[in-house]
């Protein structure tokens, strides 16, 4: 005779534990503190080494120059160097009842980063099992990309960067925490390898129903060579939003800025 | 994660949580039909695996703390990261006797801020005028709080 079990969704009683209603308060604390965001930007790429931070940085600044209310959340937990290129003074975080207070840029851009709170040299490190961390760790990132989005001050934005690492992963955990898929705006180098990865990357954000804004092509006119951007742009039918060279002036990044708005 | 109690078909209710210290977890769940009681066991890589999603088996037992996931789990950041002395409602409560404050000195910095302000709402809900070691291992008991 066989057992009689029902099925996980047939239990309908209530429970202490409440999982779900856990998970669920968590989803509800980034939609409350995301709720005065008007714009999430996510800044991907697929591949490393492109310059998807010096972009974020570079346009955030303009961004804020220009008089948006900028955020600048580094999502890049393993190698964040977005507080350096923001030249963020060096200072301990603060804590108010309202959550942990962003560092704010001499242009005004608030910002959050792994970089602020990890000892100098010293690599992203969890407490826990030695054996199988793979398991967990990308579980650990998740949930504090969760806690950058939910328990930082961030206020009243006009525009949250939210600067990737390398891959696409980060992407879609950022796109699961939000109430809406985050707009894009993707960073390649002209060579056809970059072209590649960066189309895995945005095919990977148009099966998620996010808006792309354009691609930002860098390092253009130095030893790389290709047409990555306007290959991208003419596929996805999205603009080349600017070519970056070597060493840009503002005026690159202001041009940006006036095609976003 | 649910448990049925097959024999009486009632779903089984959480009634305890237990943190050994070792990385282990183990939660009891009983029916409310015939009384039965199983354990669930879960090894250190199952119970950080639950930790990291920021969830707790058999409910939550504090409020949501800044950043407590970040803070709670991660052994590689500064000592001095977070500006303490501006912590929520830091200088008000409870005393913290000579041992408690010893003890209290050994959290990592990192996350000390944390702790402290997590046995400082513990005693004050309760009525109590000094944190001792004593009222620190009974919160940590109560509270579910592991390496705290």
């Amino acid at each position: 005779m066989p057992l009689n079990i029902r099925t996980y969704h047939e239990l309908t009683e209530a429970d202490r534990s409440g999982l779900v209603d856990q998970i669920v308060a968590q989803r509800r604390r980034v939609a409350d503190r995301l709720a005065a965001v008007r714009r999430v930007v996510a800044v991907l790429s697929g591949k490393g080494g492109v310059g998807k931070s010096f972009v974020t940085a570079g346009l955030a600044r303009a961004l804020a120059r220009s008089g948006q209310a900028t955020g600048v959340l580094d999502a890049d937990f393993n190698g964040p160097t977005i507080p350096a290129l923001l030249t963020l003074p060096v200072a301990r975080c603060r804590l108010h009842d309202d959550g942990i207070e962003p560092a704010v840029s001499s242009e005004g851009v608030r910002c959050f980063s792994m970089a602020l709170l990890l000892e100098d040299g010293r690599p992203l490190a969890f407490r826990g099992p030695e054996t199988e961390g793979h398991v967990w760790r990308e579980t650990l990132e998740a949930a504090a990309l969760r806690e950058f989005l939910a328990d930082v001050a961030w206020g009243a934005l006009d525009q949250l960067l939210v600067d990737l690492p390398p891959g696409v992963q980060r992407f879609q955990e950022l796109t699961e925490l939000l109430a809406a898929p985050p707009a894009v705006l993707a960073v390649t180098i002209p060579t056809p390898e970059s072209r590649d990865a960066v189309r895995r990357a945005l095919r990977g954000a148009v099966e998620r129903e996010a808006t792309l804004l354009g691609v930002v092509e860098n390092m253009v006119g130095g030893p790389f060579t290709g047409s990555a951007a306007d290959e991208l742009a003419a596929e996805f039918g999205i603009p080349v939003l600017a070519s970056i060279p070597f060493h840009p002036s503002d005026d690159v990044w202001e041009n940006v800025v006036s095609k976003l708005l | 994660m649910k448990f049925l109690c097959v024999e009486c078909d009632r779903q089984m209710q959480f009634e305890e949580r237990r943190l050994p210290g070792d990385g282990t977890l183990a939660a009891a769940f009983r029916c409310p039909t015939c009384g039965r009681v199983v354990a669930l066991l879960t090894n250190p890589m199952e119970t950080q695996l639950v930790a990291s999603l920021g969830v707790k088996i058999g409910g939550t037992t504090i409020d949501p703390q800044p950043m407590e996931i970040v803070r709670g789990m991660v052994v590689t950041g500064k000592e001095d990261a977070f500006d303490e002395e501006r912590e929520r409602g830091a200088g008000s409560g409870p005393a913290w006797s000579m041992e408690a404050q010893e003890r209290l000195a050994r959290v990592p910095g990192f996350v000390r801020g944390m702790v402290k302000r997590i046995y400082r709402d513990y005693a004050k809900d309760r009525g109590i005028a000094e944190i001792t070691p004593a009222v620190m291992d009974r919160a940590r008991s109560e509270l579910g709080l592991e390496d705290m």
